[in-house]
């Protein structure tokens, strides 16, 4: 295993390192293109809806002040008839607003959760193409927080925030339109006090979302921490370490807790100050009004329609004291939408960052795919393995899979600038069993890594069959390939299912008969249900000579070419691992094994041994003539020399 | 349930009941604005009328004095609110994570087996933030909301007593739909709950498991494993949603009618169709009203929109809480292990109840303080079982186990898992330095004993060589050190325990045999009378004990010394003459 990232430091300077998404603008409209072109119909749907419910919203509102006019200028003989009309038409505009509202709220829901969960597949497929370096460079608990808290923060932005802007918009648009028609002045007044909001939204939005920022990393390094002493809980038990565990998680928990204040106080207090200063916008146009009026200003100073109509000094006031009415309940209309969107800006700077982290993960690039030459079964002659190698011509040559690999002069490091296999070449030829032996950072599961290009070199080549492996299709060169890893991982699901991951189209003899052969057919039968037994968290439930009998049978039953051993047999008893052997001896008849191992027990029946130290094959040979050489390898059989 | 949450407010009890005393005058001040409000539009409508020739300054600049002085107590009382909220809720989900993680560490191994690590994120994490959520919609909400309500109830009654019962009809309806919604949506979240565990675990499981996935090229079988995973937290999500959706809209129907039974009504009533006196400028300030009582219904609303989301939350939070250990400490416990002797009395052990198949049967067995013993046995023999009952991972199924005499179930548990030092098969080591590692051990070690530690496990020499040495940093894992270096390290911070007992756990596997050697001489001459039980797969890591324990499937086969279990046990002979046909001799 490469070495991962580290993680010593859960969040230290939270606070400074939280900042915004780096480009809002273009991440927002990357959102919504993500979310609404996929839905192109569903989206227009939603538009129409809403503005039909902000329309609705506006109109109905004027129906009120008709029939409260209505009543005031004709006192106990007003029109009932003009009343009721005007009572029926809002119903009607009522009931259109109130479906609209339904329906745009019901599709926004199915776009959102449609989009959540393309979201989260669509971050799934790309992390499967990924480069291993990627995995090595990043935290679990940060990718997992991927998939949960960034794609959450989404959710409350499509279905909630978005349609409110939109209405929001089209209201203030609306009344402003209005406004513009009874009072430029007071419209005035409005602008000084909206410009104040407008300041204060900024204000403590931008505080709040800096805050939330540094909320979710610590969020992130909770989640980190939380992982990793999870994992070795079992040592923390039995060092009794629990009260240290406990006082480092308080110190993690402690700095959520402060960002979390901060960023939620600021939150809550955007809705006091913004409603407030609405009352303060109020009162001053209010008294504007009122002062215009009192030291009788020019009619058109308050309203153009005060302008327009020429009326006498006691019908003037009369006139403006009406349109002021109006105006202020406009302002109370104007003052609504801007409040709504001013809550919903630490929404929206929240959902931004997280999309940001997930289209920065999803822009990663990819693995390449490799070459053009692909693996075929059955398609020569003799129905084995074979390469095929599209021509210039359109046709294609086969080439016997043999299972030779080479490796010319190779130089590789996870990192440029540290080498660690200096100038390898090594050959193993097809139903060889090579085996590597050499101290643990001598480079020998780096040299698996690189046959199935978990990694690429930095010069030489290595061939497989006689082609570069550049030039072979990843995927076909790793499926022709069993590798049974140092480190055993099983999947959630049935020990069956476990074993069957090696070829999915095995029949449940094919299984059993793999596991036999792995010697894990005794074990698995004593479980409580047989092949049938649920394994859950890794095979926690099983001991880890069993996890790894589980892992040889799922290489066993991929039918691979070449297999590769990578000290699979570390926790296995030599007996039983000797069982194994035969088993595999009667398996790879013909094929091609490469073992790493550090017991030399395993590898001594090997045709060629390579020994390895410090990236550099310094012996080669079978047992015997490197016994004979009485060199490193001498060395160590006879326990004279340290291996590590 | 919800009691058993609360319990975590502790501190924050004092802002938790200040907090809705401030949204409750802040919500008053919210009802007086209005009605202030419609002192000034009464008395400009009336100059529209013509009623007043000039508008009364005096009443405009008093009322407006008294808006803004409403204006600025809703302003502090709502901010100082805001700030008390936050430190409140944010306070309890610090509280409960806290809890959680506490009790956590009382889990016994069989406790841990029962939660999966990425299940025990998701509650500390997501399932604490949703039951923050709630709690801050609770404390700012739902009695603000009442409030606004019962404000706006008895403004009503003031103008017209026969709209306030309309609100009040309206209000009951909502509180239905609520009500019934709730009752739905409950079950799908729950469910969307765990489906979203499973989402989690498939995340997690190829995160770790990503090599295997490449090799074998099961990417796609992972899509579609991922897909199946994030379908069934879509269908659960949109079911649940999908009934949340009804919520809004009927309150705005609501609303709508009110308005409409209002307009009619008023009018009526204006006229003189119908009994009541009501102003046109009343009706105005009674639709406001109908909006702000709905809108306090509707936050109610939206409140229990997001307890009903955290109720499965903190379904799982109490889980964690309320799990206690399975093996609990005694009453008079007994603080001091005598020696290292170890006794197993008709031992029986399986890992739960219902495993039909016992790991351990009839294991009867004394070891003596100071001796070194081998237990060597094929894989899945139960040899890790045995010995993890000497430090009490796990409690017998019959029989009873002791230690220096005493049953271990009469220990304090901290006090024998301190003697007997245990290293795990399946080791871990932490982000950090490498001393800091070694103190787990012994915090108050010094610098001195680290490396004398070091030394006895052979480590010392290749942390030497490190950059840093002893201030290395180890990564996640310790995964900047090879195997065979971990597994030293582990010994190492074992020995700094000063054990009576230590248990090696196949725990030389990577270390070479020159090495493994050289670490058992150092064991018996640095610690003559600490017990020492070792693991192991090669016959030369335990040739030299002073017995050997040869198990097989869960029995004792055999035990003596290295020349007696050759002659006498099959089992034995047959893998010591396996190893040295391999050459490992």
């Amino acid at each position: 295993m490469a070495a991962k990232k580290k993680v010593n430091d859960y969040g230290g300077d939270l606070i400074k390192t939280g900042r915004g998404a780096k480009t809002p603008m273009k991440t927002f409209t990357r959102l919504l293109k993500y979310s609404f072109l996929r839905n192109k119909f569903a989206t227009a749907c939603v538009v129409v809806f809403v503005l039909l419910a902000s329309v609705a919203n506006v109109t109905a509102a004027s129906r009120v002040s008709v029939i409260t006019t209505e009543l005031i200028a004709h006192q106990s003989n007003a029109d009932m008839s003009l009343v009721y009309s005007n009572i029926i038409m809002m119903a009607c505009i009522y009931a259109v607003g109130a479906i609209s509202s339904f329906s745009y709220n019901l599709i926004m829901m199915y776009i959102a959760q449609g989009t959540l969960r393309k979201m989260r597949d669509d971050m799934f497929a790309t992390m499967q193409t990924l480069p291993l370096q990627y995995f090595d460079t990043h935290t679990h608990g940060d990718l997992m927080s991927l998939y949960t808290n960034d794609v959450d923060t989404m959710r409350q932005l499509l279905t909630q925030t978005i349609p409110q802007l939109i209405s929001s918009m089209l209201t203030l648009i609306a009344v402003l339109a209005f406004m513009i028609m009874y009072s430029v002045t007071l419209l005035l007044v409005v602008l000084v006090v909206l410009t104040g909001i407008v300041f204060a939204t900024k204000f403590i939005g931008g505080r709040s979302a800096k805050y939330y920022l540094a909320n979710q990393k610590a969020l992130g390094a909770l989640n980190g921490y939380v992982e990793e002493m999870t994992e070795g809980q079992k040592v923390i038990k039995v060092f009794c370490h629990e009260e240290k565990a406990r006082a480092a998680f308080r110190e993690v928990n402690d700095r959520l807790n402060d960002a979390g204040s901060i960023a939620n106080g600021y939150a809550f207090l955007m809705g006091p100050i913004n409603n407030n200063l609405g009352y303060l916008q109020y009162v001053l146009v209010a008294l504007a009004g009122i002062l215009i009026m009192a030291f009788g200003g020019e009619q058109g100073l308050l309203s153009i329609y005060c302008g327009i109509q020429n009326a006498g000094e006691a019908n003037r006031l009369a006139l403006m004291a009406g349109m002021l009415v109006s105006f202020l309940m406009y302002t109370r209309q104007f003052n609504m939408p801007v409040m709504q969107v001013s809550q919903q800006f630490s929404a929206i700077v929240m959902a931004l960052a997280g999309a940001e982290r997930i289209f920065e993960m999803m822009d990663t690039t990819p693995e390449d795919e490799g070459g053009e030459i692909t693996l075929t079964h059955g398609e020569v002659e003799d129905g084995g393995w074979a390469w095929k190698k599209p021509l210039p011509d359109g046709s294609c040559e086969y080439i016997p899979l043999k299972g030779d690999i080479r490796f010319n002069d190779v130089v590789f490091g996870y990192k440029p600038e540290k080498v660690i296999l200096k100038h390898i070449s090594l050959y193993a030829r097809p139903g060889q069993k090579i085996a590597f032996v050499g101290s643990t950072g001598a480079g020998k599961t780096t040299i698996t890594n690189l046959i199935n290009r978990f990694y690429d070199i930095q010069s030489g080549t290595i061939t497989y069959d006689g082609i570069n492996i550049r030039d072979i299709k990843k995927s076909d060169l790793r499926r022709s390939l069993g590798i049974v890893l140092q480190d055993t991982h099983l999947f959630t699901g049935t020990v069956m299912d476990n074993i069957r991951y090696g070829r999915l189209e095995a029949t449940d003899e094919e299984c059993i008969n793999a596991a036999k052969l792995a010697n894990a057919d005794s074990f698995i039968t004593h479980l409580p249900d047989g092949y049938q037994t649920m394994l859950k968290g890794d095979g926690a439930n099983l001991s880890q000579g069993q996890r790894q009998l589980l892992a040889i049978a799922r290489a066993m039953v991929s039918q691979c070419p070449v297999i590769i051993l990578d000290e699979a047999t570390s926790s296995i008893d030599t007996r039983t691992e000797k069982l194994i052997e035969q088993g595999m001896d009667k398996l790879m008849e013909g094929r091609t094994v490469f073992v790493i191992a550090h017991r030399l027990s395993t590898v001594r029946n090997s045709h060629a041994i390579m020994v390895l130290d410090h990236g550099e094959i310094i012996e080669r040979g079978n047992h015997e003539q490197l016994i004979e050489q009485k060199g490193k390898y001498y060395q160590l059989y006879t326990g004279a020399f340290e291996l590590e | 349930m919800i009691k058993r949450l609360l319990k975590s407010v502790r501190e924050y009890k004092t802002a938790s009941i200040i907090v809705p005393v401030l949204m409750a005058v802040e919500a008053i001040m919210e009802i007086v604005i209005p009605f202030l409000m419609t002192f000034i539009v009464g008395e400009l409508q009336r100059v529209a009328e013509g009623v007043e020739e000039q508008v009364d300054i005096n009443v405009i600049a008093i009322v407006s004095t008294l808006m803004i002085l409403c204006a600025v107590i809703a302003l502090v009382s709502g901010s100082v609110g805001a700030k008390l909220a936050a430190k409140a809720s944010c306070g309890f989900a610090h509280n409960l994570r806290e809890d959680m993680y506490n009790n956590l560490q009382t889990f016994s191994f069989a406790n841990i087996d029962n939660y999966s690590t990425a299940s025990l994120i998701t509650r500390i994490t997501t399932d604490v933030t949703n039951v923050q959520n709630a709690y801050q919609m609770a404390i700012r909400m739902l009695v603000r909301a009442p409030i606004l309500f019962i404000a706006s109830i008895i403004m009503t009654v003031v103008i017209e007593p026969v709209m306030a019962l309309i609100f009040a009809g309206a209000a009951l309806v909502l509180g239905v739909v609520v009500a019934f919604c709730m009752f739905r949506v409950v079950p799908y979240f729950r469910t969307m709950f765990k489906k979203y565990d499973n989402l989690n675990s498939v995340v997690q499981e190829n995160l770790t498991a990503i090599r295997v996935v490449k090799s074998y090229v099961r990417e796609d079988k992972e899509i579609s494993k991922m897909k199946v995973a994030t379908g069934d937290v879509y269908t659960y999500s949109v079911k649940a949603e999908r009934i949340l959706t009804i919520m809004m809209p009927s309150v705005m129907l609501v609303m709508f009618v009110v308005n409409i039974i209002i307009l009619t009504m008023g009018s009526n009533m204006y006229v003189g169709n119908l009994g009541g006196g009501i102003q046109p400028s009343e009706l105005q300030t009674l639709i406001q009203y109908s909006a702000q009582i709905l809108s306090g219904v509707m936050m109610v609303a939206m409140c229990l929109n997001f307890i009903a989301l955290s109720r499965g939350s903190a379904e799982r939070i109490v889980q964690v809480l309320d799990e206690t250990t399975t093996l609990p400490n005694p009453e008079h416990a007994v603080k001091e292990v005598g020696d290292g002797s170890i006794d197993f009395e008709n031992v029986e052990f399986r890992y739960s109840q219902k495993a039909d198949v016992a790991v351990l049967k009839n294991i009867n067995l004394h070891i003596d303080a100071g001796e070194m013993i081998g237990i060597i046995g094929a894989t899945g023999s139960g040899k890790t079982s045995l010995v993890s009952l000497i430090p009490r991972l796990y409690d017998t199924s019959k029989g009873t186990v002791k230690v220096g005499g005493i049953d271990v179930k009469e220990y304090d548990l901290e006090e024998l898992r301190n003697s007997v030092a245990m290293v795990l098969q399946k080791n871990v080591l932490f982000s950090g330095t490498i001393s800091e590692n070694l103190r787990w051990g012994d915090e108050n070690a010094t610098d001195e004993q680290i490396k004398e530690a070091a030394e006895q496990a052979c480590a010392d020499e290749f942390i030497q060589n490190l950059p840093g040495k002893y201030n290395y940093d180890l990564g996640q894992g310790g995964v900047n050190v090879s195997g065979g270096q971990k597994q030293r390290l582990c010994i190492a911070r074992a020995l700094l325990k000063h054990p009576k007992i230590i248990i090696f756990d196949d725990s030389t596997s990577a270390v070479d045999t020159k090495t493994d050697a050289t670490i058992r001489e150092n064991l018996r001459k640095y610690a003559p009378d600490t017990t020492k039980i070792i693991i192991a797969q090669r016959i030369a890591s335990v040739q030299d004990a002073d017995k050997i324990i040869v198990l097989d499937e869960g029995r004792i086969s055999g035990i003596g010394t290295h020349d007696e279990l050759v002659k006498n046990n099959a089992i034995y002979r047959e893998v010591y003459e396996s190893q040295i046909k391999g050459g490992e001799e």
